[in-house]
């Protein structure tokens, strides 16, 4: 029995990665009635750190380890990735659904490690004075609804007094996040909510666009996921919706959402928190050190499209943090506190971005210990039918800081108080 | 769809198994050509499926098929997966899809308001009553239908006056293939093909429990009194108790009628003896 067990330990010492490398798994799913979105994030996510490791050896002289945890966008499947990669002592996670994200803010602040959750999760964590190990940046669902608001506002000419605006959302966690920002802003520029939520998964909903019919929004902002995107597009090109008022966050403004609705999906508008497309530099050195090595994750056939630019561009924040963590801690190999610090004076400006060949890519990020969340800057893009392809509308645009500001201030101290934390950052 | 595109199965597994880059065999085949061949591939499994799980199973009590099938849908699904890759395919057999014109403008002029029809729905409408009427025919007049009837009320006893089993289970595994067939196709078009499709079947649990599950009509009214119900209470109700009501109207209807009439509307009384 002890020998079975001594053997048992050997293995999985030889099984675990070796000590030194930097860990930073990658919670994907691959399978299940979302992996339509989970593949391409994934393989960007991956491919990002295989050319970090093939072209640079890693990220300071140390080599990135991405173990794949498949968690089919399952809440329960997701915490069970979380307790077995939690043994890996990883730096950082990232687990691409708000759902998980909830139910691990609790416990990887007990365990210390950094979760990063970009434009999704809960939008209050951008307060690092509370949500010491959570980071949301570039932008959060709130930035979302404020910067489609914005764009609705430059669309009328300042002017959106007796307007309709409908929110049609996911009648989940997520898709409920922007209703309070929203209730907000129809107070702040006088136009009228009308909020209707749509059942999971979202195959039907004939009722809520026959109240869109009923009801004539001037524009209907969307918050939806996987086959919700796709049949609500559908249903608005059914009652000729004009498309260049529809207006979707990011998680609604994939290839994969507007395809399946062929020509009647031109002019649809999503927003989005970076570019689209493989016009940058970045692709070149992807082209050379991982696709021609045949070491692109998954089938290798998503490249440049929005979703695995958004897994890439995540990467890219992380691989920038561990950088900064490394520099502050004057060694390459860093702990996940080390991580958080890091993140914390993470600043990407324009110029970096440019190095790291993605020219006006991204909006500049800078954080500090209060501040998790960026700027929130977001832009707006639209869909060409005839070609497939999205092509960014407008520059970053900036939420309404005014608007949004105490409202995290309230849901963070609200957290706070459950939590019987105390502000840190003084 | 892969057959109609000419997708070759297993390409990425292949590929990554043998360095290989297959993806398409080159040829594209018509629609109608490629509805066919899949009723041929449904006929096939259902012969798999009756050869490699069913046969093992006679004589077993309803719910352990009942959880075979739960099994085997979960295993359909992933292997799905790995043959054709999970992305969301656009599906267009040529059904007409929006408002239609002609019914908005003639309501418009009896009611003052145009009335939202899709043509889709039209046809889904239009197809699924054939279907309906096609399979409650088979199951009434002919010999076959009879004896599919003889084998769900008992194995045994149907055994005993002659009729075989395994036929039995492989034509309503078809005819089950078949159905789910045309249903893929009328969803397919609307959200593109993708295996959230596989999350509408859920829907029939409450509409079998209406319905009562021994009873072809029962499903067919259950369906339309949940389908019918639930749209006109998230229409209606919906927006004063903030919506999205419409699952829990199905499983709160059902629940009804567990408590009422468990055997639901038309199902067969149960009557256990001593």
């Amino acid at each position: 029995m002890k020998l079975t067990l001594a053997a048992l330990a050997t293995t999985m010492m030889v099984a675990s990665p070796a000590l030194a490398d930097l860990i930073v798994p990658n919670m994907s799913y691959r399978t299940g009635p979302y992996a339509a979105n989970g593949i391409p994030y994934a393989d960007g996510f991956a491919d990002y750190f295989t050319l970090l490791n093939e072209r640079d050896g890693g990220i300071g002289g140390q080599l990135v380890q991405v173990p794949e945890c498949e968690t089919a966008y399952n809440t329960e499947k997701g915490v069970e990735c979380y307790e077995s990669l939690r043994t890996q002592n990883p730096l950082v996670l990232n687990p691409l659904s708000t759902g998980i994200t909830y139910q691990l803010i609790p416990r990887i602040s007990q365990d210390g490690i950094p979760l990063y959750t970009p434009g999704y999760g809960r939008t209050s964590a951008k307060d690092g004075s509370v949500f010491e190990w959570v980071f949301n940046a570039p932008a959060n669902y709130w930035d979302g609804a404020s910067v489609a608001v914005k764009h609705i506002l430059d669309q009328e000419g300042g002017d959106l007094s007796g307007k309709k605006i409908a929110l049609v959302y996911h009648n989940s966690a997520y898709g409920k996040e922007p209703i309070r920002t929203l209730q907000e802003l129809s107070e702040k520029h006088g136009f009228e909510l009308v909020e209707l939520p749509v059942d999971a998964p979202g195959q039907e909903q004939k009722s809520q666009w026959l109240q869109i019919r009923r009801e004539q929004p001037d524009y209907v902002i969307m918050y939806a996921w996987g086959v919700m995107n796709q049949v609500a597009i559908q249903e608005a090109v059914n009652i000729r919706f004009p498309m260049d008022k529809f207006i979707g966050i990011w998680w609604s403004g994939s290839e994969n959402d507007v395809r399946a609705a062929g020509a009647g999906a031109e002019g649809y508008k999503a927003l989005t928190f970076h570019g689209v497309g493989r016009d940058y530099p970045l692709y070149e050195d992807l082209q050379t050190h991982v696709y021609d090595k045949g070491l692109a994750a998954g089938a290798g056939d998503q490249a440049g499209s929005v979703l695995y630019s958004r897994g890439a561009y995540a990467a890219l924040v992380i691989a920038e943090a561990i950088a900064k963590a490394q520099e502050l801690a004057g060694t390459p190999e860093i702990t996940p506190a080390q991580m958080r610090d890091g993140f914390e004076a993470l600043d990407i400006t324009a110029e970096r971005m440019a190095e790291l060949g993605l020219p006006d890519f991204g909006a500049p990020i800078a954080l500090s210990c209060d501040n998790h969340g960026g700027d929130g800057l977001a832009r707006v893009q639209q869909w060409n039918a005839a070609e497939g392809t999205w092509s960014l509308i407008t520059d970053f645009i900036e939420p309404d800081a005014e608007i949004l500001d105490p409202l995290i201030k309230e849901d963070s101290a609200a957290y706070a108080a459950e939590a019987g934390l105390t502000a840190r950052c003084n | 769809m892969g057959i109609q595109n000419g997708q070759v199965p297993f390409a990425h597994l292949i590929n990554a198994t043998f360095g290989t880059s297959l993806h398409h065999f080159g040829w594209t085949v018509p629609a109608v050509l490629a509805v066919a061949l899949t009723a041929l591939i449904m006929v096939l499994l259902a012969f798999l499926i009756e050869k490699l799980v069913l046969q093992h199973l006679v004589g077993q009590e309803p719910i352990i098929l009942f959880m075979a099938t739960i099994g085997l849908a979960y295993f359909l699904e992933g292997l799905g997966d790995v043959m054709w890759g999970a992305d969301i395919k656009a599906l267009d057999v040529g059904l007409p899809q929006g408002i239609s014109d002609g019914i908005e403008a003639v309501t418009g002029q009896w009611f003052g308001y145009g009335f939202f029809i899709d043509r889709l729905d039209l046809w889904a409408t239009l197809i699924a009553a054939m279907l309906v009427a096609a399979l409650v025919a088979f199951a009434q007049y002919t010999k076959q239908g009879r004896a599919m009837r003889a084998v769900a009320d008992d194995h045994q006893a149907a055994m005993s006056v002659g009729i075989s089993l395994r036929f039995i289970w492989v034509m309503v595994w078809s005819i089950a293939g078949f159905v789910a067939l045309v249903a893929g196709i009328m969803w397919g078009t609307k959200s593109g093909v993708q295996f959230s499709l596989s999350l509408i079947a859920l829907k029939a649990l409450p509409v079998l429990m209406l319905g009562g599950f021994t009873s072809i009509p029962g499903a067919i009214v259950g369906g339309l009194i949940i389908g019918v119900g639930e749209k006109l209470f998230e229409f209606t109700i919906g927006p004063m108790v903030g919506g999205a009501t419409e699952n829990w109207f199905a499983y709160v209807l059902a629940l009804i009628f567990l408590v009422f009439r468990p055997q639901g509307l038309f199902g067969e009384r149960i009557i256990e003896r001593v």
